[in-house]
């Protein structure tokens, strides 16, 4: 996208809008100042930058309802945001929009233990949710690895997935209800407290449509019972095929884990040196298996576990001792974005997702990648659910490396919508992967896409530009780019 | 497109044309649900077979004609299942129970049919041939127009091909049964449901609180010790519920569905009923006086389904607020824009 796309001078309509904002909210409520603009000029995908027309703040659920209707009323665009950690630049704002900030509306409503449910505003964040509900022996299984920072608001846009989600679901199998504003500015009931509800399905739908159809201004989610025990093998392997025969040999054998990821040599050897994990260097690739449950079921898995790895060639099969220690298996695979920032001037990192049988056949073309463009490829995979995180190495300030990167990530999507896999796995279409929507979908299902947009939006003022490109828009490609290493919230955890 | 999807292609086509309507039909064993069946039959039935199934992936993808018996025989085989347990009715098939969106006993403690939905192809009604979702588990790639789809009665399209995440059988079960009063049978259930327990079923009746539980060994045999109970032989019952040929249903020629948030105080009247998912679903028996049963589920934060019945003059369905009807109409429009599918089947004006 270029730079004068994304910062077209606002029109005269989007200036009346101001006093009539002005107006509704109170005065901190609405940003209109460059230096107070500036933090909402991107997401967590920094290399798309807009400034907005103006950022409204609203705190209650009727005036973010309000604030939608004015800016139809103005024929202004609106772009939702929460915590701003999302990686595909679904909330980068565009000159001449607004952006209506939810981080207002951030307080837990109800938690009701005998339900097991938990009625929140949507700028709660993830882990506030499960923090509540810890003391009730209950918590809210989605866990994105920006957990800590991530809102519900965000994680309904981009139906937001995490390390468990194999065992226990995305958000979209978590949500009960929501309770979403129209364009229109009004306020509609999508799903139900009971188990289903009459109609379309408009809950699911409205899930991961990465504000296109509206915005969320409260939800209520499922609480599930904590495990009273976790537990997680590290396997070693001599080589990556036999790592991912394990993987389905572990499905195979019929066991579902709580968690199962794979990291390549290369990710290895990036992080180990930084996070002392225990991980061994001279392994082609390792999983860590987590089983959940009972103490004496976990045990009897873990066993399991430890025999379908032995069976399919691990060299060295080691189960977390205590908590501490499965902390720490854990950790290294945690920072590894991080880890690989310290090594690279640069990195790219990708979301594809593979059917788990063609792993190996994949990691091995990405190899061959490596050598055709000259660049170092680690990857790290969540590959219970075939969800693939290349981080491709490079450095910026080398002509030609980041359009070699970006030829190398953009072949690496195409490697995984030839194999039956998607373009994205869990980060979302945003501005990223928009041109690569048109490799996974054909123009009749893209013309659906537009035309049930329009069924909620018929202006498309929400959110436009994302998520789904226009027929005649299939060119160019963008990714996350990540300079010197440093991640947008580099605090947070990246996997 | 296929032969057999081109040919119900353009019939499709033919029919949009003159405004005919279509009437989207499987092996048929849910033509009792929903509004009246209207315009001229469309068979699936001929869309048959597995395309592709892969166990370790815990995917399977087959042709939306085919029987769910034969598709759950095949997952049977590589010790697999379709978790949401599909009713059968004595002989559906994988589209209607897609079509359908219904779930069985397990639907509380796995999840319900969308929740496994992980695409399908379908034509909508302009004949076109439409792919939606995939064939992977992690995929946020567009609208999710399959899970749309799920429980949209055919109103939508027809489904061709539909591609569905499985799980493995569960290595042990057991079935315990407890005398209890309705009030206490529904707190004990959600009681219960708090706490780490593999439960799989429950449902009330007659006095009688059942419970299923599914796992691992050691998981089922702690749970057993924790709720005491007595255990009883489970595998039938729980078809009973499933494909509702248990006594309690198949005496009822009119049967109510009322789907509640699973913590609801019990219904008033007096009505036979049965429980299942945890207090989340009540079946009545008998005709009901449709209007106070609806007001007094939407009260409660549920809704009230006319599921069987010979005077359906009621509706089936709970009316929808203004607002969700008209998105309901837009949508109807996108992928059936001349209504030829399935009219009056979901709600009475398309």
């Amino acid at each position: 996208m270029s730079a004068t796309a994304m910062n077209a001078a606002p029109s005269a309509s989007a200036a009346a809008l101001l006093p009539r904002l002005r107006a509704a909210l109170p005065g901190e409520a609405l940003l209109t100042e460059a230096e107070d603009l500036h933090p909402y000029e991107c997401d967590g995908l920094s290399v798309y930058r807009g400034v907005p027309l103006a950022v409204a703040l609203p705190a209650t659920a009727e005036a973010a309802a309000q604030v939608l209707r004015l800016c139809r009323e103005a024929g202004v665009p609106v772009i939702a945001r929460g915590a701003g950690t999302g990686l595909s630049g679904g909330a980068t704002p565009r000159a001449g929009t607004v952006v209506l900030s939810l981080a207002r509306l951030n307080r837990i409503l109800e938690i009701d233990p005998l339900a097991r449910v938990a009625r929140v505003q949507p700028g709660v964040r993830n882990l506030a949710i499960s923090e509540a509900a810890a003391p009730l022996g209950l918590y809210y299984a989605p866990d994105p690895s920006s957990q800590i920072a991530c809102t519900i608001g965000g994680n309904v846009a981009e139906n937001s997935g995490g390390v468990h989600c194999l065992k226990y679901g995305l958000t979209v199998h978590n949500l009960l209800r929501l309770k979403v504003a129209t364009i229109d500015g009004e306020i509609i009931e999508l799903g139900a407290e009971a188990l289903d509800a009459p109609g379309y399905d408009l809950l699911a739908l409205f899930t991961g449509s990465e504000g296109l159809l509206g915005v969320v201004v409260e939800a209520t989610v499922r609480l599930i019972p904590k495990p009273e025990c976790a537990r997680v093998v590290l396997a070693a392997f001599d080589d990556l095929g036999k790592a991912g025969q394990a993987v389905a040999d572990i499905i195979g054998a019929g066991i579902i884990p709580a968690g199962l990821e794979l990291m390549d040599q290369p990710a290895i050897a990036a992080v180990e040196p930084f996070v002392h994990a225990g991980y061994p260097l001279d392994a082609a690739a390792i999983l860590l298996c987590e089983s959940d449950g009972t103490p004496e079921e976990v045990a009897e898995e873990i066993v399991r576990m430890e025999a379908v790895m032995s069976a399919a060639g691990a060299t060295d099969c080691r189960v977390s001792r205590d908590e501490a220690e499965r902390l720490r298996f854990w950790a290294g695979r945690k920072a590894a974005f991080p880890a690989v920032g310290r090594i690279s001037p640069d990195y790219y990192c990708m979301d594809g997702s593979i059917p788990k049988k063609c792993l190996a056949a994949v990691l091995e073309a990405i190899r061959g990648m490596e050598r055709k463009y000259g660049l170092r490829c680690a990857n790290v995979f969540h590959a219970g659910d075939g969800n693939l995180h290349p981080l491709i190495l490079f450095d910026a300030n080398k002509p030609d490396e980041l359009h070699r990167t970006e030829a190398f990530g953009g072949e690496i999507l195409e490697l995984c919508v030839r194999h039956g896999g998607s373009i994205t796995g869990e980060h979302g279409v945003g501005i990223e992967k928009i041109d690569q929507m048109c490799v996974q979908f054909g123009s009749e299902e893209l013309e659906v896409f537009h035309a049930l947009k329009h069924a909620f939006d018929p202006e498309g003022l929400l959110n436009p530009g994302k998520a789904v490109p226009t027929l005649h828009r299939c060119a160019e490609f963008g990714r996350m780019k990540v300079h010197g290493g440093q991640l947008p919230h580099p605090e947070l955890p990246r996997f | 497109m296929s032969e057999d999807v081109a040919a119900l292609s353009e019939r499709i086509l033919a029919a949009a044309a003159n405004g005919r309507a279509l009437c989207i039909r499987g092996a048929g064993s849910k033509d009792f649900y929903g509004g009246p069946l209207q315009g001229e039959p469309l068979d699936t039935i001929g869309l048959r077979g597995i395309v592709d199934y892969e166990p370790t992936e815990l995917v399977v993808t087959a042709r939306a004609g085919t029987p769910l018996a034969e598709l759950e025989a095949a997952l049977a085989e590589r010790g697999q299942v379709l978790p949401f347990e599909p009713p059968r009715f004595g002989g559906g098939t994988l589209g209607g129970a897609v079509a359908a969106g219904l779930s069985g006993p397990r639907r509380p403690y796995a999840g319900a049919a969308r929740d496994f939905v992980l695409g399908l192809r379908l034509l909508d009604g302009q004949g076109r041939h439409l792919r939606f979702g995939g064939q992977v588990i992690k995929n946020v790639a567009g609208f999710d127009v399959s899970r749309l789809l799920t429980g949209s009665l055919g109103t939508l399209g027809l489904l061709t091909e539909v591609t569905l995440k499985t799980l493995p059988r569960p290595p042990a079960e057991t079935s315990l049964r407890f005398e209890l009063d309705e009030a206490t049978a529904l707190r004990r259930m959600n009681e219960w449901a708090a706490r780490p327990l593999p439960l799989s079923a429950s449902s009330y009746h007659d006095g009688a609180l059942r419970l299923r539980l599914s796992g691992a060994e050691a998981a089922v045999r702690e749970a057993c010790g924790k709720l005491g109970g007595v255990a009883f032989s489970g595998g039938d019952y729980w078809d009973g519920l499933r494909d509702q040929h248990d006594a309690f249903f198949k005496s009822a020629a009119t049967l109510w569905r009322v789907s509640l948030p699973q913590t609801a105080p019990p219904l008033r009247g007096d009505a036979p009923q049965l429980i299942e998912w945890g207090g989340a679903l009540r079946w009545l028996a008998g005709s009901q006086d449709a209007v106070a049963l609806r007001r007094q589920a939407a009260e409660l934060g549920g809704h009230a389904t006319l599921f069987r019945g010979a005077d359906k003059s009621a509706g089936v369905f709970q009316p929808l607020p203004a607002a969700l009807a008209q998105l309901h109409r837009r949508i109807k429009a996108v992928l059936d824009p001349a209504g030829i599918f399935n009219r009056g089947r979901l709600y009475p004006e398309f």
